[in-house]
């Protein structure tokens, strides 16, 4: 992931398209926050079936870019790599074949494609619901479901700044590469990259200085105006019909 | 690398971490009055640039935590820092999860804060070279145990995890590396240039956080 264009996802305010962006952004932050809860606990495969196919549906309502969405859910982590790889290996069970001498077990196989299922079925709906919405959208939907002011706040102020402290490493890097540094694995690379950081971490002190100070001097005390709400509308209203159905129908296909 | 996905964990163990880091993230927003709330932004803000930063550690390179230096600066600060950078990974990047939220904040945030707590004494007046190993020992220490604590929290979800557990606690080796020399040489410059920053006085009420004064 290069800097850039994860400083560019963040800011990419409110790409909101398709039928999805029609719902209110509290509704979906609710519907994504119970829906990956149910999810922690489905094993069978109806129900991880149902689970990815809804997932699948809320993407394509939500009109996600394919690419950038393919290469989310391959960007898995690497130990569940290394979790997909070796729960054939380590689970007992019924033999299937044997790799370098080792038993692959049924079992192992079934769990290993439960957690990729469940993942992915995870990362897109949470891309579907979430990230399109942008951020000023996404904290007020926070604290319009009880989510505590002051998070909700934090998350809001933290983000406008990302952008600025982005375009302050960009430059400082500029300015290292313009010297001729080339990061590598040696010493000076290292001191060089440390007192960066430290720079970084100076000028965001004296900046949060005089951000603290500005916003006293506009009367801030603690708290900002509540978060705007709209009333909740026609596609709202449907979407809090429908999702508990869901949300049982996968659970009865889990659990009958 | 501790950022856990949904659809991995058991739910005992989402359980668990939803409840500590609600714990701490509610001790740590307690500390935070209007003051410190715009403080906190910024230096999470940064925090989450300064992850993005690459460090080239042997053969391979490695993104850095940084949870010993936030630790060391904004103190418990660091809870609520960690939980927002760790939503907008989930949210805008799909790194991590939502459930998982809680579990992750937890195994990255408190080993930073509870080791520099641990430390912070002995940057009191310290020496640039003092500060630097401090510094380098508080970072490894916390990457340590932020491995430490992702393996078992792995383990508790499932015992068939136990291979990947410890696959992952051996991984965690160049980022420890990387992290403890990166933050050395951050800690070592700034109680050079700006001493008082260490050892999170600075976010006292009412006190001053940069050396403009």
């Amino acid at each position: 992931m290069s800097g850039k264009a994860s400083a560019a996802a963040i800011f990419a305010e409110s790409r909101d398209v398709g039928p999805l962006a029609a719902i209110d952004a509290r509704v979906r932050l609710a519907a994504a926050i119970t829906f990956l809860a149910l999810l922690a606990v489905l094993h069978t495969a109806p129900a991880l079936v149902a689970a990815l196919l809804s997932a699948l549906a809320a993407a394509f309502f939500a009109r996600l870019p394919l690419r950038s969405t393919l290469r989310r859910m391959t960007a898995v982590e690497g130990f569940l790599l290394f979790l997909l790889l070796t729960l054939p290996l380590t689970m007992p069970g019924h033999e299937l074949f044997r790799v370098l001498g080792l038993p692959v077990s049924e079992e192992g196989v079934r769990r290993a494609i439960v957690i990729i299922v469940r993942v992915n079925a995870g990362v897109l709906m949470a891309a579907a619901l979430l990230s399109t919405m942008g951020t000023m959208r996404l904290a007020g939907a926070m604290s319009g479901i009880g989510v505590p002011l002051r998070i909700a706040h934090l998350f809001q102020l933290t983000v406008r700044y990302v952008a600025v402290f982005h375009e302050e490493y960009a430059r400082l890097r500029r300015a290292m590469r313009a010297r001729g540094f080339r990061a590598g694995s040696n010493r000076h690379s290292w001191r060089s990259l440390g007192q960066l950081l430290g720079m970084l971490v100076l000028r965001s002190a004296e900046r949060s200085e005089r951000v603290a100070w500005a916003m006293r001097a506009r009367g801030f005390a603690g708290s900002f105006p509540a978060f705007a709400q709209r009333r909740l509308e026609r596609a709202d209203r449907l979407c809090i019909l429908f999702w508990p159905a869901l949300l049982i129908a996968l659970a009865w296909l889990e659990f009958s | 690398m501790a950022h856990i996905p949904d659809g991995v964990l058991s739910v005992p163990v989402l359980v668990a971490g939803g409840v500590v880091t609600a714990a701490a993230l509610g001790y740590a927003l307690k500390t935070l009055d209007e003051d410190r709330l715009p403080r906190v932004a910024v230096l999470a803000a940064l925090f989450f640039v300064a992850s993005l930063i690459s460090v080239a550690v042997g053969p391979t390179s490695v993104h850095l935590l940084l949870s010993g230096l936030m630790g060391l600066i904004i103190g418990w600060a660091a809870v609520p820092a960690v939980f927002v950078g760790l939503v907008m990974q989930a949210v805008f990047f799909g790194f991590g999860g939502i459930t998982t939220l809680g579990v992750n904040t937890m195994n990255i945030a408190l080993p930073g804060v509870l080791w520099a707590m641990l430390f912070a004494p002995l940057l009191v007046n310290a020496t640039p070279r003092r500060a630097a190993w401090v510094g380098a020992a508080v970072a490894a220490l916390s990457v340590a145990t932020t491995a430490v604590m992702v393996a078992l929290v792995l383990t508790l979800s499932d015992s068939s995890y136990t291979l990947s557990a410890r696959i992952v606690l051996l991984s965690y080796g160049p980022l420890l590396v990387g992290e403890a020399v990166i933050t050395g040489f951050a800690c070592g410059f700034l109680a050079r240039v700006s001493p008082e920053m260490l050892a999170a006085r600075a976010m006292r009420r009412g006190g001053k956080i940069a050396a403009s004064s």
